[in-house]
């Protein structure tokens, strides 16, 4: 069964919305990236919420007029013209108010939320709304759907990538270092309108797969997973989309395969299992990694200082410094350096005078600016210039004294 | 040229004046990520005394003040405030940090920022009462915003935000205070008025330290200098240590030589 | 409508939907203030799976292990917001997307595959309340309130939200001068000794059991409203922390009061027979309560003085 759904064997409606899914996911994690870089992930959670008010009223519109309530374009229409007004009080309570933006967020996103709500409630006693099917739009449900509807969501899907792919030069640009976009005489606040935009499409077209509360995983969770595998702006927006694209395509086939889960959370949770593997493993940002380079970088200062202590004859006061001193057979366990360590110490304590002889020389600016405290000089200098340094050293100094 | 190793030296001499010493930091290095802000410092704070913490741009000033108070979590290190840790010692500590750090649009008045100076006597739930206003206004008047106590902290200027803060710090009673940029972007009445407390805290013993960006009034304001630059380059009084070659050392080639000249009048 | 059927029908409702507004108020300041009010958000999307995983451990659904496990949750999805931050200097906003999003897809899955069908938890429940449903049935009339058989019959959720009213406000007036002195300046704070990170997780965990408490009512979503809109409302009012509290309380109850009854009775008024979502009303007024501010609040605009009225 699970295979059938991953190959798309599960009839014509099924792998529309599952490529629909994949569209989607593919554009979420592209625009997201955006939402990302300018650190404002979190507008799109009152995005979302913020459509079911319309959602509902569209509904009630569509029958007043005698249609029917559940034509899907008009719902979603309804949608994105109640998350713009929301996203409208987002930007004029956060400019014009004393709120920050995040407080901004929060009121729209529930406030909206629940006049959706009270609207689900009045549609649920009119003649027509009991089997609206409204509630779907929460968490995404994509059993039963009717073949136009797949259609559309897989169609819109795949416009919603295109307007993405479109606009993803500028969108780089302006994301990545919008002072710089502004001074080549890019429009920075239509480029951030054009970023509403998209995440305003997805959003919407996702409301049916996805569900509105979780869509905001969709934006959010492929672009945080990217960034943990490269430090290259243009690379976080292709592997983000690539993982957006791999987790709605997966969560929509499994969901299509096992009709009791809804399809949201598991779009959401197979994101969150690929992130879960990034953060632990990525070669340079991963955890993993990241706390061996810690604790190397620790043991390597503690054993500056404590070298730096035995070439000047003091005492070495910290319990880990001596340990790593010993364990490397440069110090016995009373803090005398071995002779091995004396000739380190020496070493360590040149190094140094040469740091500060060429740190106090303008001349070597650019070399001293690499100083830590931990790079041997060899490292910024020729063996001709460390020559020269050595030269201005006046008195030899005492080693182990 | 005399050239001296700014590591540790002439530490086992100091041993004495260590352990009285208002602050005393050894081995304190701080780092971001893999890049040392502050490495391997040795710090000893002369009592009763006015020392600046000068040093470039990222050279670890601010760093080095709030991983010895523990605000940072230091890499290695150690830091005693009269010859005491630091949690044993919070009563005669006073911290006056950036005035940026915080939020101003924080809904709160003048005399309340004062009144949390008094925070270690009122405890979780003592009652304000007048003794405590009348400590907290005499505060305010000794930096001259005695008129603005009941203003909300918004309306203020910065040189006015960076006074209240200094008067919350002296409602601590505090023996050792640390000042962190406290003339950044203020205006020059409140530099003086700012300067002029604190060469009265000194007058009665206490000790001031503050990180101070401006060379050409270091002579002026204070009696000691600690120049850092990730590493200690010298420590002492003013007039031996504030000196072209030591601030080579620390400036490196950030130093141009028109500024050099503008010093020289001021130098040591 | 204070007739005879008053207090059997809305009194209690009325009374617990004033509780959970104001319990989520209290906490909602500091959150407000230290720009954590998404928090509030993460959390009370978090209350979910963490009720739900206690009834899958228990087998029933009851006050303390339903609090234990929202509670747990709440300290889960900070650590690992907080952890995610760090380690993968992820800024905190998206950090708090990935991790709630998470929490909550858990939630509603553990839900849909276990069989809740003997108790009162299901998705739309967790995700509007039901305000309406609290009603005292041993009641006849206000007599009732001195009666001790009739007040034995009093919904279980009304005492459990006073007492996690109670336990808010004891923590709020109990460390008010911490929480005040860190929220503007955590640095200072610490040199005053006090453990400003233990400080910052309590605030959150009170918050996590004033939403847990609220769940029940108004649903995990409409929290929110509670804990951001009647203390951004209150800035708008004031300068200074002991009235923005006062103001936010005082707002808390009006959103509760309005918009209970006019969800209840506002229809009827209209000509309409049945009444619409409590929960959602009481959040649409909070946003009218806090829209009304934001237009003319003395006090609206960033730094500068308040004209003085």
């Amino acid at each position: 069964m699970i295979v059938d759904a991953l190959s798309l064997q599960l009839g014509y409606n099924a792998t529309l919305v599952t490529l629909g899914a994949m569209l989607l996911g593919m554009a979420a994690g592209v625009g997201g990236t955006f939402l990302f870089l300018r650190k404002r992930a979190l507008v799109s959670d009152a995005i979302s919420h913020a459509t079911l008010p319309g959602v509902a009223i569209a509904f009630m519109l569509m029958v007043a007029f005698g249609g029917d309530g559940r034509n899907l374009v008009g719902l979603l229409a309804g949608a994105a013209a109640s998350a713009a007004i929301g996203l409208l009080c987002v930007s004029w309570l956060s400019t014009r108010t004393r709120l920050a933006e995040d407080a901004a967020i929060g009121a729209v996103l529930s406030v909206f939320f629940g006049m959706g709500i009270v609207g689900l409630t009045v549609i649920q006693t009119m003649k027509s709304g009991q089997q609206a099917g409204l509630e779907g739009f929460l968490l995404g449900s994509t059993a039963g759907m009717l073949r136009s509807d797949a259609l559309i969501i897989a169609v819109s899907a795949a416009l919603t990538l295109a307007l993405v792919m479109l606009l993803r030069r500028p969108l780089t640009l302006a994301s990545f270092d919008p002072e710089y976009a502004t001074a080549s005489g890019q429009n920075v606040a239509r480029t951030d309108l054009a970023m509403m935009g998209i995440v305003l499409a997805v959003t919407v077209v996702g409301l049916k797969i996805v569900g509105l509360i979780l869509i905001v995983a969709l934006l959010i969770i492929p672009p945080v997973t990217a960034r943990f595998w490269t430090e290259r702006t243009d690379h976080v927006v292709l592997i983000s989309g690539f993982l957006g694209g791999v987790s709605a395509y997966v969560g929509a086939a499994l969901s299509a395969a096992l009709p009791d889960l809804p399809t949201g959370p598991i779009i959401v949770l197979v994101g969150f299992a690929i992130f879960l593997v990034s953060l632990l493993l990525a070669p340079q940002r991963g955890v993993l990694a990241a706390v061996l380079r810690h604790r190397k970088f620790q043991r390597r200062v503690h054993l500056r200082q404590g070298l730096l202590a035995l070439a000047q004859g003091q005492p070495i006061y910290e319990n880990l410094t001596l340990r790593l001193l010993r364990r490397a057979g440069w110090a016995l366990p009373d803090g005398v350096p071995t002779e091995e360590g004396r000739g380190r110490a020496g070493k360590a304590l040149l190094d140094e005078m040469r740091w500060q002889l060429i740190r106090r020389d303008p001349s070597f600016e650019a070399a001293a600016a690499h100083y830590d405290g931990l790079t041997p000089i060899e490292r910024v200098l020729t063996p001709d210039q460390i020559t020269e340094i050595d030269s201005r050293i006046p008195a030899p100094q005492g080693v182990g004294a | 040229m005399n050239l001296t190793l700014a590591t540790r030296d002439g530490f086992i001499a100091a041993e004495d004046t260590r352990s009285s010493s208002p602050l005393a930091v050894r081995g304190l290095t701080v780092s971001y990520g893999q890049k040392p802000a502050v490495f391997s410092v040795d710090m000893t704070v002369v009592p009763g005394a006015m020392t600046a913490i000068i040093g470039p741009n990222g050279a670890g000033k601010s760093t080095l003040l709030k991983a010895a108070l523990g605000i940072l979590k230091p890499l290695a290190g150690q830091t005693t405030v009269f010859g005491q840790p630091v949690a044993a010692c919070r009563d005669r500590i006073a911290y006056v940090p950036q005035r940026a750090s915080v939020d101003w649009d924080f809904p709160t008045r003048v005399i309340d920022v004062v009144l949390m100076g008094l925070y270690r006597q009122l405890g979780l739930l003592g009652r304000v009462r007048g003794a405590h206003r009348a400590k907290a206004l005499e505060c305010l008047s000794r930096v001259g915003m005695e008129d603005f106590a009941t203003r909300q902290i918004g309306e203020l200027s910065g040189g006015q935000q960076q006074r209240v803060f200094l008067a919350r710090a002296l409602a601590q009673d505090a023996d050792l205070y640390l000042l962190d940029e406290p003339f950044a972007g203020v205006d020059a009445a409140t530099e003086k008025a700012i300067i002029a407390v604190l060469k009265s805290l000194r007058d009665t013993g206490k000790t001031v330290v503050a990180v101070h960006h401006d060379l050409s009034t270091v002579a002026e304001y204070f009696d000691h200098v600690f120049l850092i630059n990730t590493r200690r380059v010298a420590e002492g009084r003013v007039e031996d240590v504030f000196t072209e070659e030591h601030l080579q050392a620390a400036y490196g080639g950030r130093l141009a030589g028109a500024q050099m000249d503008q010093l020289s009048g001021t130098l040591g | 409508m204070m007739g005879a059927e008053f207090v059997p029908l809305s009194l209690t409702p009325l009374l617990i939907g004033i509780c959970v507004a104001v319990a989520c108020a209290l906490p909602g300041n500091f959150l407000v203030l230290r720009r954590q009010a998404l928090i509030g958000d993460a959390i009370s999307h978090v209350v979910l799976p963490g009720i739900v995983v206690a009834f899958l451990l228990t087998g029933v659904v009851a006050t303390w292990p339903m609090l234990l496990g929202a509670a747990g949750a709440a300290i889960i999805a900070v650590a690992a917001i907080e952890a995610i931050r760090r380690l993968g200097k992820i800024e905190p906003g998206a950090a708090m997307g990935v991790v709630f999003t998470t929490m909550f897809a858990g939630g509603v899955l553990l839900l849909e595959q276990s069989d809740t069908s003997s108790v009162h938890l299901d998705v739309e429940h967790a995700l509007f309340g039901n305000l309406e449903s609290l009603i005292w049935l041993d009641a006849t009339g206000w007599a009732s309130l001195l009666d001790p058989v009739a007040l034995a019959g009093l919904p279980v959720e009304l005492p459990r939200m006073a007492a996690a009213l109670l336990a808010v406000a004891v923590f709020i007036a109990l460390f008010w001068r911490p929480l005040k002195i860190s929220t503007f300046d955590e640095g200072f704070a610490q040199t005053m000794g006090m453990r400003t990170q233990p400080l910052g997780l309590a605030l959150v965990i009170v918050s996590a059991i004033a939403a847990v408490a609220a769940f029940d009512a108004v649903g995990s979503i409409i929290v929110i409203a509670m804990f951001i809109c009647p203390p951004a409302a209150a800035r708008l009012m004031t300068n200074r922390l002991e009235h923005q509290v006062a103001w936010s309380v005082l707002f808390a109850a009006l959103a509760a009061i309005f918009g209970y009854v006019i969800a209840g009775y506002g229809p009827l008024w209209l000509g309409y027979t049945s009444s619409v979502s409590a929960a959602g009303m009481i959040a649409t007024v909070s946003g009218v309560i806090l829209a009304v501010t934001a237009i003319f609040g003395p006090h609206r605009h960033r730094g500068g003085a308040a004209k003085e009225a």
